[in-house]
């Protein structure tokens, strides 16, 4: 159920983003969805790929600085309130989310949104519960 | 205001009287006093008597000033190894100020005043200014920071033994500088040069021009500057610059100071014995000759300095000053002789950065200084690599380390520096190796 992302560290500045974009390019590693949070000084990118092994061992074999991470993949319908039964279902669970971000298309008039929480495990089971959908990894690079 | 302008006379202050003291007197007086400072040191410093018993050495020894070189080293390290007290050579009942300066570990060293040290401190700071041509009636502005910091205790009491007006209005805020300046006519500043040079372009922001004020005197020391910069605060001001030395670790500032002459700075020879040795060997060398200055304070009660190496490249200049004093000259500190930055006249040192780094993350990125001089005032930057040890994929976790680091920086260092997290390898390594230190400070 878990997905693997790929961070890295990125100095705020020009063209800091793109060499290891192009890299991963280079490699034929396909970046399914990113999203970069920044501060003034620095950012961070973080990526689903198409193969998050292999994107970490090119990238730290050009010295940058990699965490992979467990996020989870959740299928939300592309409509008002979405995403709100997804936040409903944790409600009062106390489990917190440490970000989200979205998936750039929708399939099938579904939207997925990646999710970061300090317990995935406790997240997954809540979901579940609330019937909603948490993508497995080659479910999710299906589509 | 005319009386204090027309002043051309220097030494006209009864307290500057020893600087014209005839040589062989001043020899004479010298060894008296180098005895003296050599037996109280081996009577009460354990470190003292230890090193020179190793040499054979006893008191009595010392015939001839000459003769001190026989006598082994002080170095900084030995006043961190001895912290707090162990090299007080009174008791702390007579010890009645302690000023602190900072190490090369992050420990501080620790120097100590006897009373009468306090006084002779104060009459070699009234010898400076005077020297510069201040005296009663001038009003002195005091922009050297007040506290465990030597310079503005130092100059403030010397200031006021001179009989000047003392605006005792320590470092900081330029605005409020700049207007007491103004509204109380004051005529001369004692401050870094750096800082100095930030209040002329401060007020020329203000629209205060610089040059029609009554300030007609600078004394300017706590760090390295250059003729280059003597030039631009003459050209900017009405202020004649001179060039002031002196350490915590002999006694603040008022080692030295130039005299109107301005060819040199007058080493207070009866008070502080000067050397010039070869920073590798130790062995002396000859006036005129570049090496690192040596100095032995000769009536120095709570913390005689035998010897003490202050790291500092300088040369005794040969020849009498033109101004008729006998003291000897010393140049301009132009380098010292091992890494210690002066930022804004604070000691710092690469290897507290790496404590500070080490203590954050238990190991050490690589790291970088950088040194920048922005509106008058310099800055520094550590710029540090991250490692994946480091790195996370929250930008909270990662602001966290970035403030823990600012934290233990700033309380390492005691002076504000800016924290900069760049990627992995950008800091240029030179055959492996990073260059700690980039100075882009341009005089």
């Amino acid at each position: 159920m878990k997905i693997q992302q790929i961070s890295l560290f990125a100095e705020n500045k020009p063209g800091h983003i793109a060499a290891p974009v192009r890299l991963l390019a280079r490699e034929g590693i396909d970046i399914r969805s990113m999203y970069l949070a920044d501060t003034q000084q620095y950012g961070i990118l973080r990526m689903i790929v198409s193969d998050w092994q292999k994107a970490a061992r090119v990238l730290e074999a050009q010295e940058f600085v990699v965490k992979v991470t467990e996020v989870l993949a959740v299928e939300v319908p592309d409509r008002p309130g979405g995403l709100a039964d997804v936040l409903v279902a944790l409600d009062g669970t106390g489990i917190n989310i440490e970000y989200m971000y979205g998936f750039p298309y929708l399939c099938g008039g579904r939207a997925i949104l990646i999710f970061r929480f300090a317990d995935p495990d406790a997240a997954i089971a809540y979901l579940q519960k609330a019937g909603i959908n948490v993508l497995a990894s080659n479910e999710l690079l299906k589509r | 205001m005319n009386a204090i302008l027309e002043t051309e006379v220097t030494g006209c202050h009864p307290a500057s009287a020893p600087d014209y003291t005839p040589t062989e007197q001043l020899r004479e007086l010298q060894l008296r006093r180098l005895q003296a400072v050599v037996a109280r040191a081996w009577q009460q410093v354990e470190l003292f008597r230890a090193r020179m018993e190793e040499r054979g050495l006893a008191p009595q020894d010392i015939h001839s000033p000459e003769e001190i070189a026989k006598l082994p080293f002080t170095e900084k390290g030995d006043l961190r190894d001895t912290y707090p007290f162990g090299l007080f050579a009174s008791p702390m009942k007579d010890v009645v100020r302690l000023h602190v300066s900072s190490g090369t570990t992050g420990k501080p060293i620790v120097v100590a005043y006897t009373k009468e040290d306090l006084d002779v401190w104060t009459s070699v700071m009234v010898r400076c200014f005077a020297g510069c041509g201040l005296h009663q009636g001038d009003i002195v502005q005091n922009a050297y920071g007040y506290g465990l910091f030597t310079g503005g205790l130092g100059a403030h009491y010397g200031a006021e033994a001179l009989g000047a007006t003392v605006v005792p209005t320590s470092g900081g805020n330029a605005d409020r500088q700049i207007m007491l300046m103004k509204d109380f006519g004051v005529t001369a500043i004692c401050c870094t040069p750096t800082y100095f040079l930030h209040l002329i372009d401060r007020a020329a922001e203000l629209g205060v021009d610089m040059k029609e004020l009554p300030l007609r005197a600078g004394i300017f020391g706590a760090e390295p500057w250059t003729e280059s910069m003597r030039r631009h605060i003459e050209n900017s001001s009405r202020v004649e610059a001179f060039d002031i030395y002196g350490l915590s670790e002999i006694i603040g500032p008022g080692v030295a100071c130039e005299c109107r002459r301005h060819q040199g700075l007058h080493i207070f020879e009866d008070r502080f014995f000067p050397e010039i040795v070869d920073p590798i060997s130790g062995a002396p060398l000859p006036d005129g000759t570049e090496g690192e200055l040596v100095l032995t304070t000769l009536s120095k009660q709570a913390m005689p300095m035998i010897r003490y190496r202050t790291r500092d490249i300088t040369m005794l200049l040969p020849g009498r000053c033109e101004c008729g004093r006998t003291l000897r000259r010393m140049g301009r500190i132009g380098r010292r002789s091992d890494d210690m930055l002066i930022i804004r006249g604070v000691n710092v040192f690469p290897s507290q950065v790496e404590s500070a780094l080490l203590e954050i993350e238990g190991t050490l990125p690589h790291y970088q200084i950088i040194l920048t001089r922005e509106q008058g005032l310099d800055q520094m930057e550590v710029q540090i690599e991250v490692t994946p040890h480091m790195f996370n994929d929250k930008i909270g976790a990662l602001q966290g380390l970035h403030q823990r680091l600012q934290g233990a920086l700033d309380h390492v260092l005691g002076i504000r520096v800016r924290v900069a997290l760049v990627e992995a390898h950008t800091i240029e390594r030179s055959q492996g190796k990073a260059k700690r230190v980039i100075d882009r400070r341009t005089s």
